[in-house]
């Protein structure tokens, strides 16, 4: 295809709308901006972001409604963590118990190394318990290597609440609902 | 002693403020929000005023100013040594030079705001802005590896070409005034109408009339060459950062690099001084009796405070161009030079004339 270009006029070859046609723009930019109509600059640290829901950030064991420990030390999580960042210890055969009564077990110790971590989501897609969630958080800071590992009692106090189906209370009432179910009168 | 000592502190303090409205203004063009970081520790403190001048980003002058400072000084090995040293400063000192005889206040008590009031004052400046040259040229040379070189080079063809339509231009502005001292020519337009349109502050006659196209004619020539000896866009042909890295100061570092910067700024503020003084009735204005030498102190300020905003509104105006327009091709800015202007400016020297001649005031 041949572009036909025409030859400049006269007035436009004294370069002068060209230059008029450009103040133009950059006041009209100038003043937009100044007044506060354009505005594209997010000033982050002052001006907090705020992260879509499905956003996937650092990941957080999280509590039920009553404040227990969701997290049953099944251990599915650090399994399949790609980068091999979960690390948990089980309570063992005299550990302490579960925050919940009938649920059988809950970590002694549960560690996220946030600097091996990669976001990935699996942990959470993997938990039968939904005791580990992705937050919106994305900026995690340390001054060393030590502090970006998060044990449990950090990374429950991070992840805060989240109920559901509370599955071992419910369990826990219909046994005992199973036990006096013949109902004497 | 005293009087240049209150023009050059006041000035560099303007230097690096240009050099900050340079940034902040460009941000503001280009849809960005510019230097807004640096906050003192106890004018920060202060409710309203402390967060607007962060904002403002008035404290990053100062903060540059220590950091070019106490940067690493790197002498690159290959240099000519004394050559590399002298650059910075033969760049810096025509630009402060000329500031001497630019009158930019009627009187302060007694004493005239002007530093030097020389007779020939015009031919003064053209002879020392033509040495601004060397600054550059000397860098190029003294850097010894080729972008310097280059830019060096090109600066030197381009304040040659440019300083012959510079001084053509103003050639008018003689023919009219009659006079090269600058406090003249200020006079001049303050009874007979600003240089750059008569018709403002002259009254109506035919003269006047008919001086207005050339009055038109000379200033524009006398600001496109005063972009092209600044070294600004659109001919920033020394610097064009895009080819030639840096142009002519590539090699340095530190405050020997603050020194051409400095230079260039007080190029632009001598510059934008001059314009005000040649064609923009200086520190006059034809109102409220304002064009008359002042009679009281404060009357004094307020002609200082004529010629500074004038000059800042020419410094806004550089500014503003230089975030507008895309850099020149070097044969174009050669064409313009020297097919465009020069002759430009020799046909309005003989129009002025015959005006001049014909017309009686």
């Amino acid at each position: 295809m041949i572009v036909k270009r025409n030859e400049l006029t006269w007035f436009e070859r004294l370069y002068l709308p060209a230059l008029v046609g450009g103040l133009k723009v950059t006041a009209r930019h100038f003043f937009n901006n100044i007044t506060g109509k354009t505005k594209v600059t997010q000033q982050y640290p002052e001006e907090p972001t705020k992260v879509l829901p499905g956003y996937r950030g650092a990941p957080y064991l999280v509590r039920d409604q009553d404040g227990a420990t969701k997290c049953v030390s099944c251990q599915l999580c650090e399994f399949i963590c790609p980068p091999k960042a979960i690390r948990m210890t089980p309570p063992g055969a005299a550990g302490q118990p579960a925050d919940r009564p009938n649920a059988e077990k809950m970590p002694k110790e549960f560690e996220i190394n946030m600097l091996r971590c990669i976001f990935c989501g699996l942990c959470q897609e993997v938990c039968p318990e939904e005791a580990i969630f992705l937050k919106s958080d994305f900026s995690l800071t340390g001054l060393a290597r030590g502090e970006m590992v998060y044990n449990k009692e950090k990374l429950l106090a991070l992840g805060g609440t989240h109920g559901g189906v509370q599955k071992w209370k419910h369990k826990l009432e219909e046994a005992k609902e199973q036990e006096t179910f013949p109902v004497k009168v | 002693m005293l009087k240049i000592a209150c023009v050059l502190g006041p000035l560099l303090t303007l230097v690096a403020y240009a050099v900050l409205a340079e940034r902040k203004v460009s941000a503001l063009i280009q849809d960005r929000v510019g230097p807004n970081r640096v906050s003192l520790p106890l004018i920060g403190g202060i409710p309203v005023i402390g967060p607007f001048l962060t904002k403002l980003g008035f404290w990053h002058p100062l903060v540059d100013g220590v950091k070019s400072f106490i940067k690493e000084d790197f002498t690159p090995a290959h240099v000519r040594k004394i050559y590399f040293w002298l650059a910075p400063a033969i760049a810096l000192v025509p630009a402060f030079l000329v500031i001497a005889v630019i009158p930019f206040g009627s009187t302060l008590g007694s004493q005239k705001m002007v530093i030097a009031d020389l007779n020939v004052g015009i031919l003064y400046t053209f002879g020392i802005v033509s040495l601004g040259v060397y600054g550059i040229v000397l860098a190029g040379y003294a850097a010894n590896s080729k972008f310097p070189f280059l830019g060096g080079i090109r600066s030197s063809a381009q304040m040659i070409s440019y300083e012959l339509a510079m001084g053509m231009s103003v050639v008018p502005v003689f023919l009219v005034v009659g006079d090269l001292n600058l406090s003249k020519i200020i006079e001049h337009q303050a009874h007979n109408g600003w240089n750059v349109f008569p018709l403002f502050g002259g009254g109506f006659s035919l003269q006047t009339l008919l001086l207005v196209p050339c009055g038109m004619l000379s200033f524009t020539i006398f600001f496109v060459a005063a972009f092209a000896e600044t070294n600004r866009l659109p001919f920033d042909l020394p610097e064009s950062e895009s080819e030639l890295v840096g142009g002519y100061h590539t090699e340095y570092s530190s405050m020997k690099f603050g020194m051409f910067f400095i230079g260039e700024y007080a190029n632009m503020f001598a510059g934008a001084a001059m314009m005000t003084t040649l064609f923009f009735g200086g520190w006059t204005l034809p109102f409220f009796g304002l064009d008359q030498a002042a009679d009281s102190v404060w009357k004094g300020l307020l002609h200082i405070g004529i010629f500074m905003a004038k000059m800042f509104a020419f410094m806004g105006i550089f500014i503003w161009v230089r975030w507008m327009l895309p850099r020149f091709r070097y044969d174009q800015l050669m064409d313009l030079g020297w097919r465009r202007l020069i002759p430009l400016a020799l046909a309005n020297i003989i129009l002025t004339a015959a005006v001049l001649a014909l017309t009686d005031r």
